[in-house]
């Protein structure tokens, strides 16, 4: 039976694409059809991908033994390119993953979206999303992953302006959309490089031809390409120059924030790297600064969710700092780690962001966290499950959190202790602006005109499951042997760092008593420390104005080039062409005396111009009868 | 007397002279050849005379009236030339609806004095004419006549209709539906274009 | 001296050569009519001389070619059609022209004057 899964894990990511194109072109205006035809398909890609993790496990399949099915695609010039499918460890966790919390996130939809008009086209739209996410999963090659990739992006740019009609959504679709799209292209540059000069793009291929390329070639070109494809992820993934898209991706449907922001788009970046470990770890400054970029990312975005006051902006920015972290590890080399986080971060991320979409549906989309307030009387299950959610993402034992950031720290303090120590202020942080959240819309005295209501079933379940899971998931990893399973190189050991441990549990602990001082005990004024520290929280709470530096560039640098060129184009390109329009008007008038408008001359010009050619053919044709001895 | 006797001696004499001058020709290039060459040239001569008819009538009735005699002695010499479907369609076609739609078009526009109504240019563009008809009719003679066409093949009898229907009906079959379609356009085009605008009519 | 022999021979042994001249005299006519004449109507007789004239060519090319089959008359066939089409529309354009300008000569048609 595993077996089977195995043979036909292609199926997993076709199931969502015929649900996609069902849905789009048949079943669109009917609701609950498809949203029934959506949840099938995932339904039967969940039992197949938690199949597929059975047959890897009994099959004795390893990250060093994938296996691998892949056939020609298309075929340009002498490069072929494949697609298949390539099964490892790796790639199971993502599947089951993905497949896990999309299907949850597509059964909290049925209550979500219930109201809806578009629901249909929202599901073809998850559909697809899913599809593309997984098929990016199973890639053989750089080229598959690419095409799947270009597909999250055009799903991610298609979800969150679902709400079209909105001028932010549409502004927040094409933000997310361009500033992906810059990524890619470095990806797409480094992809092509990476043929050209070594010739494929095949994981496998490229794993075992690398140490011969390198001996041949060194690494300074590979340098340069290794910075190109993390290109990619740095936009995908939202790392620091690039992360600007993904608060604004909250304008699409909470769900789909979920989905985004948990198991699919995000961490392709992240999986990216993982998958192509054995490229990047060929090159330790390439790591390197993966592993800074990610620090700083963490930090950089943590601080800035701590000042802000939209529920869902505060996640946003939790998982640009949760993705710093997952850099953070595979630049300090633990394959593991960051895929240990990723799975956690997958749950409980998708715990709070659903959770946060229950509150903002039953506080009639008012999003501001200071307008909440005592939710926990009227929202008492999604209370609980936030809680959860909360204490995991801030590492409480024994919740999964804990035992990922620990994993992600130990390994950042092998490598260098100045990361540790960022890595520990960003989990301090974290704790604090989740505790926040938390302390001030669910345990502050109620408000008098709240109206909010435990919401329903197919809301309420999936928060209750991932609730479990973030509970779960994090022991199960760890005594499960995960860094035994999904590693790069030799097994890993996980074993418990306990300075590592006890300290950021202290900084966990301490950060969320400050928040409840802070917020619930009212022991300093909000208000006061905020004006204390006016000129940090303003640079936090206006996100270190990096979209107005944007802005700033895109003024002086596109429109003051474009301003140099309108007036070339102008003067000169238009200048020339004004030229010649009035030159050919001037000898226009003047040979338009010719056309004296009588049909009868342009006649005889006709036939006279007939003649001419004529006698000119008839003195070439006697001249070569002459020479061939004459017909006369 | 003897004058009447001497112009009947020359009568005879020219008489005996061209007799023998037929005689020799019939000896020489034989009856049939002989027949052939007279049918020709006269065809040929109708033909041309009728053209000149045309082009030189003051009245266009009379223009008209050997334009159709011009397309009739053509569709004599078709036949001639062993097209004898040919000759008929062109007969029929242009001796008889095209002469018609002519003629229709001449009452339709014309309802005074017919004497003038084909009215020629003047001097200059008749010498223009002149003299570029004349050199395009030069040029065109030398060509057929340096040509070195060889001895004409010898032609087998055949019925033209079938043989035209086959071709028509399977190899230039596109040709002939595209030329029904030109037919049906025509057709269409002329009554829109001579119908007039509803304004007009309003 | 003109060898009188060949020269019945030339004249008397009708073949291509005396059908192309007649074609090409024809047109000539045609053109000379066309080149001459006022009335659109003249104008457009003219040009049926013309395509007459081209159609005697292929009518004569097929009799004295070389192919066996009657594509040279098919052709003509083609040229008839395409002839009264033409004369159709031409017939309508000078009643239309006559309706709207009260002439049908050419030479006070000269609206497209540079």
């Amino acid at each position: 039976m595993f077996d089977f899964a195995l043979q036909s894990a292609w199926l997993i990511p076709l199931l969502p694409a015929i649900a996609f194109a069902v849905i789009g072109l048949g079943t669109r205006q009917n609701k609950h059809l498809s949203a029934k035809i959506a949840i099938a398909a995932i339904s039967v890609s969940f039992v197949l991908a938690w199949s597929v993790l059975g047959a890897v496990l009994t099959n004795n399949i390893t990250v060093e033994a994938p296996f691998i099915a892949k056939t020609v695609w298309t075929t340009i010039g002498k490069i072929e390119l494949a697609m298949g499918m390539l099964i490892d460890p790796l790639t199971v966790v993502m599947l089951t993953v993905v497949t896990t919390v999309a299907l949850l996130v597509e059964i909290y939809s049925l209550g979500y979206m219930a109201h809806d008009p578009g629901m249909g086209r929202f599901y073809a739209y998850v559909s697809l999303f899913v599809a593309s996410m997984l098929g990016l999963v199973l890639a053989v090659s750089f080229f598959q992953m690419y095409v799947f990739w270009e597909l999250v992006g055009l799903c991610s740019y298609l979800l969150i302006g679902f709400y079209y009609y909105k001028v932010s959504a549409r502004e927040a679709a094409k933000k997310a959309f361009i500033t992906t799209r810059i990524g890619d292209f470095g990806l797409l540059l480094g992809i092509i490089m990476l043929q050209i000069y070594v010739g494929t793009t095949d994981f496998a291929e490229l794993q075992l031809q690398l140490p011969h390329y390198i001996d041949v070639s060194g690494t300074g070109l590979l340098t340069v390409i290794a910075f190109l494809l993390f290109i990619g992820p740095i936009g995908k993934s939202g790392q620091f120059p690039l992360h600007v898209w993904l608060p604004n991706a909250m304008e699409g449907p909470t769900p789909v924030s979920a989905l985004i922001h948990a198991a699919t788009m995000v961490v392709a970046g992240v999986y990216l790297i993982a998958r192509a470990f054995f490229l990047f770890n060929q090159i330790p400054i390439v790591l390197e600064f993966i592993a800074w970029l990610g620090a700083f990312t963490a930090i950089f975005a943590a601080s800035i969710a701590i000042t802000q006051r939209p529920m869902k902006r505060i996640l946003a920015y939790s998982t640009i700092s949760q993705l710093g972290y997952m850099m953070l590890a595979l630049g300090v080399g633990s394959v593991t780690a960051s895929m240990f986080h990723l799975m956690t971060h997958a749950f409980f991320k998708a715990l709070l962001f659903l959770g946060a979409g229950a509150v903002i549906e039953a506080m009639h989309e008012e999003a501001d966290i200071f307008k909440m307030g005592g939710l926990k009387e009227r929202m008492p299950v999604t209370c609980k499950a936030m809680t959860v959610g909360v204490l995991a993402i801030a590492g409480i034992p024994p919740l999964a959190g804990f035992f990922s950031k620990d994993e992600i720290l130990a390994a950042a303090l092998e490598h260098n202790f100045f990361l540790f120590l960022l890595g520990s202020i960003t989990a301090f942080m974290t704790s604090f602006y989740m505790a926040r959240l938390l302390f001030v819309a669910f345990y502050g005295e109620l408000k008098d005109d709240c109206p909010a209501e435990e919401t329903n079933d197919f809301m309420r379940y999936p928060l209750v499951i991932l609730a479990g899971l973030s509970v779960v998931s994090g022991i199960w990893g760890h005594f499960f042997g995960f860094g035994e399973w999904v590693r790069f190189g030799a097994p890993v050991h996980e074993g418990i760092n306990f300075f590592v441990a006890s300290s950021s549990v202290i900084l966990a602990a301490a950060a969320i008593w400050l928040a409840y001082a802070i917020y619930v005990e009212k022991r300093w004024s909000a208000h006061g420390l905020a004006a204390k520290w006016g000129i940090f929280y303003n640079l936090s709470y206006n996100k270190y104005y990096v979209d107005e530096f944007y802005a700033l560039v895109r003024y002086y640098g596109c429109f003051m080039v474009a301003r140099i060129l309108y007036w070339i184009d102008l003067n000169i390109v238009d200048g020339a062409i004004n030229m010649l329009a009035k030159l050919t008007g001037k000898a226009g008038g003047t040979l338009n005396k010719v056309h004296c408008g009588s049909v009868q001359l342009y006649v005889i010009c006709f036939y006279g111009g007939a003649i001419i050619v004529m006698g000119y053919a008839l003195i070439y044709a006697y001249k070569v009868l002459t020479m061939a001895g004459g017909a006369f | 007397m003897s004058e009447m006797i001497s112009f009947a001696n020359e009568a005879t004499k020219l008489l005996h002279w061209i007799i023998d001058f037929v005689l020799n020709l019939a000896v020489n290039f034989g009856v049939p050849q002989l027949i052939n060459a007279g049918v020709f040239y006269g065809i040929a001569g109708v033909v041309i005379m009728m053209a000149y008819g045309v082009v030189l009538f003051r009245n266009i009735v009379h223009s008209a009236l050997c334009l159709t005699a011009s397309f009739i002695a053509l569709g004599c010499m078709y036949i001639f030339l062993s097209a004898d479907f040919l000759g008929a369609v062109e007969i029929m076609v242009y001796g008889g609806a095209v002469a018609i739609i002519i003629v229709m078009g001449i009452m339709l526009i014309r309802r005074e004095d017919m004497s003038h109504s084909n009215p020629g240019r003047g001097v200059v563009a008749h010498i223009a004419a002149g003299v570029v008809s004349a050199l395009f009719f030069i040029s065109m003679a030398a060509a057929v006549i340096m040509s070195p066409f060889g001895a004409p093949a010898e032609y087998k009898l055949s019925d033209s209709v079938t043989g035209l229907a086959d071709l028509m009906l399977t190899k230039y079959i596109v040709p002939f539906e595209v030329a029904a379609i030109l037919l049906l356009m025509a057709m269409v085009g002329a009554i829109i274009v001579a119908k007039g605008r509803e304004a007009d009519e309003a | 001296m003109i060898d009188l022999q060949k020269a019945f021979e030339l004249i008397v042994n009708i073949g291509l050569p005396h059908c192309l001249l007649l074609s090409a005299v024809l047109f000539s006519i045609g053109l000379f009519g066309l080149l001459t004449r006022r009335s659109v109507i003249a104008v457009l007789m003219c040009i049926e001389l013309m395509l007459n004239a081209v159609n005697l060519n292929l009518v004569a090319f097929n009799r004295f070619g070389s192919m066996p089959d009657h594509a040279g008359q098919l052709m003509a066939i083609f040229g008839i059609v395409v002839a009264a089409a033409e004369v159709a529309i031409g017939m309508a354009l000078a009643i239309k022209l006559y309706r709207e300008r009260n002439t049908v000569n050419v030479d006070e048609l000269n609206e497209l004057k540079g």
